[in-house]
């Protein structure tokens, strides 16, 4: 190493030290010690106790363990596809040269900002069964109809409606993705449209064969960011009912991994789900890139 | 490309419009709710200018304030306050659902509730950014613009972090921080934000990495130490960039719930996002005009900060989600 090299060695980490003490204190440290502390039992007040591989055989055979993971995987078959086709959709929408575009975007966008718990709250308040205002409008629609015998389900109060309800709010806070998406559309050259035009291809022959091509890489980064922040999924459904009620229906994985951590005080019982949480985080990211590929366009 | 025919254009219109009336109509429902009175939320049909604001109830309620003003003076007692007097009265009677929202309990536990959640949550936020600022300037510095052994497996580490999510690393941190004894204090919410974070460092090392060499190595040969450099040149020219990092850092901060929730033990030192959470649970299901004011005050300062600073977050959003 040359004088120049090793004073360059040095003062480059002496830039980045503090991110050194980060990562291992705040992320490689917890994850290293959640994977030992999956094989123990300890609840704080006593030191952990190796119990071997117990707490996962445990989990294979919980059945609150499963509800929660599969509700978790149901909200996300539902709530990743429609709220990226919502999004990708108003985005298309108002990439069409409409006048007030910004004004649209604001509109669309402002209802991504409002905080999580203040979300949780507001909706619990449209989804009143009685006073709500979702089902004040479904009931002027079914009378318009002339179908007022039927009943607007009770949303978060019904076992069968609670989920599809938390997916209409996922859908309302997509603003944040309609902003991406539209920049990532105006960053698709004007010539490719052309050149399909003189060919005769229709609009959604555009759409299908440039617009969505173009943009895939930013559909595919989005969706796989969706799928970190379903399986982040606490605010929300905690507000909405900390123990997932009606009928464990919006009880999500970190819920019952927040549970056993801090309620039930199995950190050992935690520490196993915090992992397997990991591994089921790692597998569809490796997943989504896996079975994008395909589809996902690079540049020439 | 030519623009579309007319009929196409207000189709897309009418479209735009019904979707916007969706999205604007829960926002609006929840500023309408919270100026009702708990008789006017739960009124069928719903109506969205409330009654009561109208100037013939204020009138009312001034006269019944005037009534009971007298019945006091007659029963000997000096301390009854006017509330809706003055030049303000209209305000504060327009507003009183709010007062009595966010002071809820203030009798029993000896201050108001949500002004001292909203300082609490000031208080973090400020530390959080500032840390975050400095932080990950720094390291994205030292990834971006020094050569270094090392570096790029370092980085590679790095952006693989961002698909570790809090939840996962959440049982052994509460223990670290157990440990320390700084459960039940603000640190463990704002200290980490002194050590960087990979997004963060990410979108700085990208912003650092276009700003022109000839710039630092014409001050390098001045005799500019690096951190000269990094303080003199590259900080000035980065004001975009960092305030992308500084207003997500504290949206993430106002908004943050699991932290507060794990690590803040008692009610004086909730965050606002812990403070409606515990209201909601305690008063849920009927006062539903005081949760709507007190998730107003939740929103609103974030809407209004929206709207100071929409091209740093517009600019923030597509520099973060575009990643391909």
């Amino acid at each position: 190493m040359t004088r120049g090299e090793r004073r360059n060695q040095i003062s480059g980490l002496l830039f980045i030290s503090p991110w050194l003490i980060g990562l291992g204190v705040f992320l490689i440290y917890p994850i290293v010690c959640s994977f030992c502390l999956g094989f123990t039992e300890y609840s704080v007040l006593r030191p952990p106790m190796y119990v071997g591989a117990e707490n996962y055989a445990e989990l294979m055979g919980d059945e609150v363990f499963w509800k929660a993971l599969k509700n978790t995987l149901f909200y996300a078959a539902f709530a990743l596809p429609l709220g990226t086709i919502t999004a990708v959709a108003l985005a298309l929408l108002l990439n069409a040269k409409v006048r007030g575009q910004t004004v649209y975007r604001t509109v669309f966008f402002l209802p991504s900002l409002v905080p999580m718990v203040a979300l949780a709250v507001l909706w619990l308040w449209l989804f009143n069964g009685d006073y709500g205002l979702v089902n004040y409008i479904i009931k002027s629609v079914l009378g318009l109809v002339g179908l007022q015998s039927l009943r607007p389900p009770a949303w978060l109060g019904d076992p069968n409606w609670s989920k599809p309800a938390m997916i209409v709010m996922a859908m309302w806070g997509t603003g944040h993705a309609v902003v991406i998406y539209l920049a990532g559309l105006q960053g698709v050259p004007q010539h490719l449209y052309e050149a399909a035009e003189i060919d005769g291809a229709n609009v959604f022959q555009r759409i299908r064969h440039i617009t969505l091509p173009m943009i895939s890489p930013v559909i595919r980064f989005n969706v796989i960011m969706g799928i970190i922040g379903v399986f982040n999924l606490f605010a929300v459904p905690y507000v909405l009912s900390a123990d997932g009620a009606p009928n464990r229906s919006i009880y999500f994985y970190v819920m019952y991994l927040y549970d056993n951590a801090f309620r039930h005080m199995r950190m050992g019982y935690a520490s196993a789900m915090a992992w397997i949480l990991f591994l089921i985080i790692f597998a569809l990211t490796a997943f989504t890139v896996l079975m994008s590929k395909r589809y996902v366009h690079y540049g020439e | 490309m030519r623009r579309p025919r007319l009929t196409s254009r207000m189709l897309v219109h009418v479209v735009l419009i019904a979707m916007s009336a969706a999205f604007m109509m829960p926002l609006v429902w929840m500023i309408s709710t919270s100026f009702k009175t708990n008789q006017e939320a739960m009124q069928m049909p719903p109506v969205w200018i409330p009654e009561s604001l109208s100037p013939e109830q204020f009138r009312k309620t001034l006269d019944e304030q005037e009534r009971q003003a007298l019945k006091a003076e007659e029963a000997g007692d000096k301390d009854f306050e006017k509330r809706y007097q003055g030049p303000l009265g209209y305000v504060k009677y327009a507003f009183r659902q709010y007062y009595d929202a966010l002071t809820t309990g203030a009798d029993k536990l000896g201050y108001s509730p949500f002004p001292q959640y909203a300082k609490n949550t000031i208080y973090i936020c400020i530390l959080s950014v500032i840390g975050t600022v400095a932080a990950n300037a720094l390291i994205a510095y030292g990834f971006a613009r020094i050569r270094w052994k090392g570096r790029e497996v370092l980085f590679w580490i790095t952006l693989a972090t961002m698909m570790v999510p809090f939840p996962v690393t959440m049982v052994p941190t509460y223990g670290l921080f157990k440990w320390l004894g700084w459960i039940g204090s603000f640190k463990p919410l704002w200290v980490p934000a002194w050590f960087g974070s990979a997004f963060n460092i990410y979108l700085l090392r990208e912003f650092f990495r276009t700003i022109p060499t000839e710039l630092t190595d014409a001050a390098r040969i001045d005799g500019c130490s690096e951190f000269g450099i990094f303080m003199r040149i590259i900080l000035p020219l980065s004001k975009p960039a960092l305030s992308v990092v500084a207003l997500f850092n504290f949206l993430y901060m106002w908004n943050n719930f699991l932290g507060p929730r794990i690590y803040l033990t008692d009610q004086r030192m909730f965050t606002l996002s812990l403070g409606l959470q515990s209201f909601q649970s305690q008063h849920g299901g009927t006062q539903w005009h005081h949760l709507m004011a007190a998730s107003a005050v939740m929103v609103v300062p974030i809407i209004v900060l929206f709207f100071f600073t929409q091209r740093t977050f517009i600019q923030g959003i597509t520099l973060t989600g575009m990643k391909g």
